[in-house]
């Protein structure tokens, strides 16, 4: 059984390059795979009707239950005896079918036989889980073969109705199995099936698995993408109308009949749809002039009898069911493989343009006449075996039935006198000669490989009905799970019996139909237009399609205003409920400390100025008032680290807002949003206001203890340090600071991949190493106070280093010397409280984070005292080194202390006594910190030399009228241009 | 536990902070919007204190009582919050800087590409899609042909074609 799937796979993997290597004779050598599965079946038969059935069970996912489980009991046999039979003689004769140059063979041999696996692995899953996924398979497979020529619209067009309709039942297929599942405590077919769970999760369950079956058999409403399906090529036709695809929701239908066909719902849906299908189907295969349609809708209407018969509760219909189950697929994929032959001889299929085609074809005429008598069912036919069992059981069970019996015997006979009609127009369109058709054919012998196949199926169309006996004992042990009625039988003859009466009735009424065909052709069935499947099934599409394209217009814009505008209104939406319901009682307190009503009256006032300023500086500085206020406020509050960092930080905002500000423009462009002002402003209120409302009630709906409740105690236990908040930040959740100076460390490059447009030079600017475009920097201005100037003596630049290296680097009118001889002096003092504050950060205020701006305060007083050529003197090293060793030493922590079979990012805690100092505590969460201070320095560093120094650079720049050169300005290729 | 309400001051801060905040934000101009982002971020972390726990003593052992230490778990999120809208800023205001160098002005422009996508969905939805034109089923079967085997030529057991 396994054996036969891996088979099925490999000789799909191996397909492609078999055709490649054989051309078209590969097909004869992977059609004995499916039949190796039919022959398997055979040599099966005895095992599955001693009830030995063959089962293989493999463990999958045994967390959830869920094992592979293949069964073959009776129904399973019949479908995989069908699939391997029919695939195999499918695959023989495409090798005389297609044309040796045909695009695309081997992809077609490939899913072609991954179908007929799927296929196999369907009928005989135990597991219903199991079986959706190899349901899901059949129809992607379908879909690839349906849309064969990919290249045309009508395939694709079918293959994508395909896929859409039957996934559409698959999707309410699984939810069905689901729920049914969890009625039943398990998913095993067999188990379930023993005993069927009742009620109405139950039933809603069946509904839903009917919904897929019903798709797949294309049973109205579902039943349009069938015919729309026969733009695939003919074999594929032919087995999907036979023995795959729809066959598989005839299969599910019988599998689950002896358990759930007695409820209510289960009739009512097989009962009504099945019937109208049979009418339905019958009637338009009836008009139809293509012979493949005239297949198709004769399916659609052969399907439904099936559904009708396998999805009965009786015991005599199930018989018959199955009978006609086999028959249907003999003649069935036997007729397609026919039209295939008269239309690769003749060119067409149109039976108003075929005519003589059965005196110069013979054989494949008597084919077809042996086809069509088994699906009109005439004796000595298999169909007809089938038939007169079904009319038997009708009539048998009509007592059990009423008060529908009668309509189902008038509909089930309506329908066998519709195929009657139907199969002898058929015959006669493909075969006959016609009056007023001149066609002028060559006379063609279709080779043998071609016309063998669907000869052995009108045989075995024969045989199996000879012999009815060994038919009714092979198939009567699933029929006998059937819940009601009596036993049903096959035989040839059972006398004049009412059955005979009808079949005699449809025959009259079918020959009638078709005699009188030319009249009939201008009836239509009454049928409102709007709701037909396709049509229904277009303006869905189109529907969706639209709303789709309305709602991607109105909702991407392309703004940035309008959709950070959509998420404020996202957040107000989603929160206010909760806010409104949350049933706490607001508790005020007006605070009465003076520095935050102070602080407080500040931020108000500086945001409502900011956010009305014109000036970018302005905007800028009332920010940074907000900040500064902030900063007092945590001083308040009791976070001194806090109130450190955010003074720190709200400098470095303004240095780094200035530096590119000298840049832009003064005030703001004009606002080409002026007109959504009022909008804006409602929406920032509102968002405002329920961030305040949030504020006010947080607080007072906290019902935990805080997580932190014990963090000062092990924070200096296993962190070795006082400072609380500096021990979370290195110790407790060292993992998001290390992701946080990650995310420094993108901006740090960020910035300066933003402004270093050529390359980021690895040199350092140095006096005398650099270019000397200008003198010195903005030597090229005017000087107002030039003639005051004692002429100097150091006047031409020296290579020497200097202490103060503005002297020969900056015009004399830029510089303050008094500036730069205290930041000079200051600058190692504040160097040196750097490292105070970060050693120190463990048990007091500070850390790495205060430390690394401190440094970064420190270097930037150097750069805006003593210009670039400072900067580079100050910190001669490259941002990304610090960068990179500060991310390496704060990351090695943690891989150390893995190393050394802690947790990651575990510290350790050394002591040792050194004379002087007494004894010493080293923290390992230390190198951590530092790791911390490098990276922040490297980001001040970076903001300096890009913001800064790079952008004096290119300002310095200038042409004659003292403005900027623009192709300093300009990536790469003009600048190559000035430099040569 | 002690049910005090938060300084409504602060209550007041937080919410203008925010509301200015958000109203730059939704400006083009990415210099306002950086000021915006500042904004927003001292108002979340004000936010973030008050609703915290109640004020408290600085959180350092010996320096402050354990039971009147304000909860430095908050403290730490601001603290990491703090530098990265420093990080953020910079970037924020970099990007604006090179929006000047290349187009003179710092605006944020609209999306090009989700215009055209807009445009695009607009005209489909005034027409039909060409595609899904109703043909009828004898139309698309009058086009369907399988590349099949010249049959005339071939003999009941053909040789394989000389390919």
């Amino acid at each position: 059984m396994l054996q036969l799937l891996i088979a099925h796979l490999a000789a799909a993997l191996a397909a492609p390059a078999l055709v490649r290597w054989l051309g078209r004779r590969a097909f004869l050598l992977l059609a004995a795979v499916p039949a190796g599965a039919a022959v398997w079946a055979i040599t099966a038969t005895n095992a599955v009707l001693d009830g030995r059935e063959p089962t293989v069970s493999i463990s999958w996912v045994p967390a959830l239950g869920l094992d592979l489980v293949f069964r073959v009991d009776t129904l399973s046999w019949l479908l995989v005896l069908m699939v391997g039979g029919i695939g195999s003689a499918v695959l023989i004769y495409s090798t005389r079918y297609f044309s040796a140059r045909s695009s695309d063979l081997g992809r077609f041999a490939a899913v072609f036989v991954g179908f007929a696996g799927a296929m196999l692995g369907l009928v005989t899953s135990e597991n219903l889980i199991q079986l959706y996924v190899f349901w899901e398979l059949t129809t992607i497979f379908s879909y690839l073969l349906i849309g064969h020529y990919s290249e045309r619209v009508t395939s694709r067009r079918a293959a994508m109705k395909a896929i859409l309709v039957t996934t559409l039942g698959g999707l309410a297929m699984l939810a069905g199995i689901v729920l049914l599942g969890h009625e039943a405590g398990t998913y095993e077919l067999g188990e379930i099936l023993t005993a069927p769970p009742t009620g109405a999760v139950t039933s809603t369950a069946i509904a839903l698995i009917l919904v897929g079956a019903v798709s797949k058999s294309a049973l109205i409403p579902f039943h349009f993408w069938l015919p729309a399906a026969m733009a695939a090529p003919t074999p594929v036709s032919a087995y999907l109308h036979a023995a795959a695809m729809v066959k598989a929701g005839v299969y599910l239908v019988g599998r689950l009949a002896p358990g759930f066909s007695t409820l209510p719902v289960w009739q009512a849906i097989i009962g009504v749809l099945a019937l109208i299908t049979i009418v339905h189907g019958g009637f338009r295969a009836l008009r139809q002039s293509d012979l493949k349609l005239i297949l198709a809708f004769s399916t659609v209407s052969q399907l439904g009898m099936l559904v009708l018969l396998v999805g009965s509760p009786f015991k005599a219909g199930a018989l018959a069911g199955l009978a006609l189950l086999g028959a249907h697929a003999l003649f069935k994929a036997c007729l397609f493989l026919v039209v295939g032959i008269v239309d690769a001889a003749t060119g067409t299929r149109d039976l108003n343009l075929l005519s003589g085609i059965g005196r110069r074809m013979p054989v494949t005429a008597t084919i077809g006449a042996l086809g069509v008598a088994s699906m009109i069912g005439v004796a000595p036919f298999a169909g007809y075996v089938a038939k007169e069992a079904a009319l038997e059981a009708i009539i048998d069970d009509q007592a059990a039935l009423a008060p529908f019996g009668w309509p189902i015997l008038v509909v089930f006979a309506l329908g066998s006198a519709l195929t009657i009609a139907y199969g002898l127009r058929f015959w006669w369109g493909a075969f006959a000669t016609k009056r007023n058709v001149t066609a002028s054919l060559e006379v063609v012998r279709p080779p043998l490989l071609l016309v063998a196949p669907p000869m052995a199926m009108a045989l075995a169309g024969i045989a199996t009905a000879l012999l009815p006996g060994l038919g009714e004992t092979l198939l009567r042990p699933h029929a006998r799970t059937y819940p009601l009625g009596e036993p049903g039988h096959l035989a040839m003859w059972s006398g004049f019996s009412p059955a005979f009466q009808v079949t005699l009735a449809a025959f009259a009424i079918g020959i009638a139909v078709f005699l009188a065909r030319h009249r009939l052709s201008g009836w239509r069935i009454p049928w409102p237009e709007q709701w037909d499947g396709d049509r229904v099934y277009r303006n869905t599409l189109r529907r969706v399609d639209q709303t789709a394209a309305a709602t991607t217009a109105v909702v991407q814009r392309g703004s940035l205003p309008f959709y950070l505008g959509i998420l404020f209104l996202v957040v107000v939406v989603g929160a206010l409920p909760g806010l409104l319901t949350a049933g706490v009682e607001a508790n005020l307190w007006l605070g009465t400390d003076v520095i935050v009503i102070a602080a407080s009256i500040a931020i108000v006032a500086a945001t409502v100025l900011a956010v009305r300023a014109r000036r970018r500086m302005k905007a800028v500085i009332l920010a940074g008032i907000t900040g500064y206020s902030t900063a007092l406020v945590f001083l308040v509050y009791g976070a001194p680290d806090l109130a450190l960092t955010q003074v720190l930080v709200e400098t470095v905002t303004l240095v780094v807002f200035v530096l590119v500000l000298r840049r832009l423009p003064i005030y703001f462009s004009d606002r080409p949003l002026v007109a959504s002002r009022w909008l804006r402003l409602s929406v920032a209120a509102v968002f405002g206001l329920l961030v305040a409302g949030l504020a006010l009630l947080v607080p007072q709906a906290r019902i935990h203890e805080p997580d932190s409740a014990d963090l000062p105690t092990t924070a200096e236990e296993f962190g070795g340090g006082k400072n609380v908040v500096n021990v979370i930040l290195v110790d407790t959740r060292a993992w998001d600071t290390l992701g946080e100076i990650s995310v420094l460390l993108a901006a740090a490059t960020g910035v300066a991949s933003l402004i270093f447009l050529r390359h980021r030079s690895t040199e350092r600017p140095r006096p005398g190493s650099f270019e000397e475009i200008s003198g010195k920097l903005g030597a090229s201005e005017p000087d107002p106070v030039a003639r005051l100037r004692r002429p100097r003596h150091d006047e031409a630049p020296t290579r020497r280093a200097s202490w103060l290296v503005a002297g020969v680097t900056l015009a004399p009118h830029r510089r303050s010397v008094i500036l730069e001889v205290a930041v000079r002096f200051l600058y190692h003092t504040m160097i040196v409280v750097a490292v105070f504050l970060l050693v120190s950060g463990h048990n007091a205020p500070g850390g790495g984070f205060v430390a690394g701006l401190v440094v970064g305060i420190a270097i930037t007083a150097r750069y805006l005292a003593g210009g670039r050529y400072e900067l580079s003197a100050a910190a001669p090293l490259q941002p990304a080194f610090l960068l990179g060793s500060g991310l390496f030493l704060a990351a090695g922590t943690g891989l150390a202390s893995m190393i050394f079979g802690g947790e990651v990012l575990e510290s350790a805690i050394v002591r040792w006594t050194m004379p002087v100092f007494g004894e010493i505590k080293l923290v390992t969460s230390l190198i951590f910190d530092i790791g911390v201070f490098l990276v922040v320095i490297g980001l001040m560093l970076d903001i300096l030399r890009s913001l800064g120094a790079e952008l004096d650079h290119q300002g310095d720049v200038l042409d004659e009228d003292g403005e900027p050169v623009r192709q300093a300005l300009e990536p790469a290729k003009t600048i190559v241009r000035r430099e040569s | 536990m002690s049910v005090l309400g938060p300084d409504l001051f602060l209550v007041i801060a937080a919410g203008v902070l925010i509301a200015g905040g958000a109203f730059l934000v939704l400006e083009r101009s990415l210099t306002r919007v950086a000021v915006g982002l500042i904004l927003i971020g001292n108002g979340v972390n004000i936010l973030f204190l008050i609703t915290g726990g109640p004020r408290g003593g600085a959180p350092i052992v010996d320096v402050t009582p354990e039971e009147a230490m304000a909860d430095p778990l908050p403290q730490a999120m601001i603290l990491t919050a703090i530098v990265i809208t420093l990080a953020l800023t910079a970037f924020l205001v970099a990007m604006a800087h090179r929006s000047w160098q290349l187009h003179r002005h710092d605006e944020v422009q609209d999306d090009l590409e989700d215009r055209r996508i807009a445009r695009l969905a607009a005209i489909e939805t005034a027409q039909e899609r060409g595609d899904i034109g109703i043909v009828t089923l004898d139309e698309e079967a009058a086009g369907v042909r399988d590349e099949t085997a010249d049959i005339v030529e071939e003999h009941w057991l053909a040789e394989e074609d000389v390919r």
